[in-house]
């Protein structure tokens, strides 16, 4: 057994972990709400952005964008949002276990693939076991920025108009609570899915469009396609968050449980060492009495 | 007196919500003033500043970087960039993005290895899983 003063040692730098793990803890709740906020504060711009779509989509049936075309898949890319940093449990294993799986059905296919990192997990990840990486944003910090994300989302909706690839795929960790994040992946393009508004087909009225609608429509496709990077980035740093404040709890809980174990070594230590004195004592009276 | 819904939102963020007067964007064709009952219209905007003259008669000032402007009878929204816009500057932000790629994945292979993925995520959530399996029959 070890002795009285190294289990007390210990004791003091598990301490000193569970410090560290409870700010880490309490850092991340707080930021949680802080992300919440900014995801809701994306919706509005989202909404009109998307019912301004449906009325130029439908303004001029004869003229198709390509973003709005469906065509026969040979390459598509992905553009994988992680975290910057770990501490996060299973969040990013999660997340390109994902990414492998739908990667992995399109290789079936004979279907080649590219991505678009965001964020330094990924990156590290892709490098290690390669794949054709057009662009790289890492480092967002607390507040991702759209700024940031235009560089690597140019990339991918300039492939897409050159027909280097047919698809454009989100991925992200979606998130559910703050128990639960889950990873999605979600279709950037084409935008066949996007609902072109019910309402704009009820209404009669139309817009006066300056300079015209096919202009338009390209300059709103590529907001709205940035918006939804933007939304993922945001989502994904809540994810992060939420899951980094559950793994950081659970680590105070075991640096709780494992001081518990030690003190009682260390009282078991502290009671052996001083029995043996007594007895020590005893034995010694008992020579000199005797 | 007639009004008109004003909304400037950006990606990030409402910047401004509420009833106006009048309103002066900077559109892509020159500045329009946009009074209720203005007939609808659709236009990008160039950077400068939204005017929102509220029912009071006070005046807001916005400066925006670039955006879409919609105009309905009875409702102006303004969907703002967030960052300044422009072919050069969208085209630097691609190159500065690619370079970063080709700088952080230096030597590694053009080819996901696929086997190796899956078998080293399966290997981290395992330890994960065990990890947490632990936990729960200690206490």
């Amino acid at each position: 057994m070890a002795g009285e003063k190294e289990i007390r040692t210990k004791i003091r730098s598990v301490k000193n972990m569970q410090k560290i793990t409870k700010a880490m803890e309490m850092v991340a709740a707080s930021k949680i709400r802080k992300a919440q906020d900014q995801m809701e504060a994306s919706r509005p711009y989202a909404q009109r952005i998307r019912r301004v779509i449906g009325h130029l989509a439908h303004a001029n049936p004869d003229y198709k964008h390509p973003f709005l075309v469906e065509r026969e898949v040979k390459r598509v890319g992905f553009i994988v949002i992680s975290t910057d940093r770990g501490l996060c449990g299973g969040l990013n294993t999660n997340l390109f276990k994902r990414v492998i799986t739908e990667v992995g059905e399109w290789r079936e296919k004979g279907v080649e693939v590219e991505y678009a990192l965001v964020g330094a997990k990924a990156v590290q990840f892709f490098r290690r076991l390669g794949g054709k990486v057009v662009g790289t944003a890492t480092h967002l910090g607390d507040r991702p920025s759209v700024n940031e994300l235009i560089g690597s989302i140019k990339i991918m909706l300039d492939a897409y108009s050159e027909g280097e690839i047919d698809r454009l795929y989100l991925v992200n960790n979606k998130f559910v609570n703050t128990m639960s994040q889950q990873p999605v992946v979600t279709t950037l393009l084409p935008v066949s899915q996007i609902d072109l508004g019910e309402e704009a087909l009820q209404d009669h009225w139309d817009y006066i469009y300056e300079p015209d609608a096919g202009e338009l429509l390209d300059d709103v496709l590529m907001r709205y396609i940035e918006s939804q990077v933007y939304r993922g980035a945001v989502e994904n740093f809540a994810s992060e968050m939420a899951a980094k404040m559950v793994a950081m709890k659970s680590a105070t809980d075991n640096a709780g449980e494992i001081i518990d174990d030690l003190q009682l070594a260390y009282n078991k230590a502290r009671q052996a060492a001083i029995t043996q004195e007594i007895s020590e004592i005893v034995g010694g009276a008992a020579a000199v009495s005797g | 007196m007639a009004t008109i819904h004003v909304d400037i939102v950006s990606a990030e963020g409402e910047i401004h919500s509420g009833d106006a007067s009048m309103v002066y964007a900077p559109a892509r064709m020159g500045e329009v003033g946009i009074a209720p009952r203005h007939a609808p219209l659709l236009t990008t905007l160039k950077p400068g500043e939204v005017r929102v003259e509220d029912t009071e008669g006070k005046e807001h000032f916005y400066y925006i970087t670039g955006g879409i402007l919609e105009i309905q009878p009875h409702a102006v929204t303004v969907l703002a960039d967030t960052a300044l816009r422009g072919e050069q500057l969208d085209e630097a932000a691609a190159l500065k993005a690619q370079q970063e790629a080709e700088a952080a994945l230096e030597g590694a292979s053009e080819e996901t290895d696929l086997k190796k993925a899956q078998l080293e995520l399966a290997e981290a959530q395992a330890r994960y899983r065990a990890a947490q399996r632990l936990k729960g029959k200690k206490s």
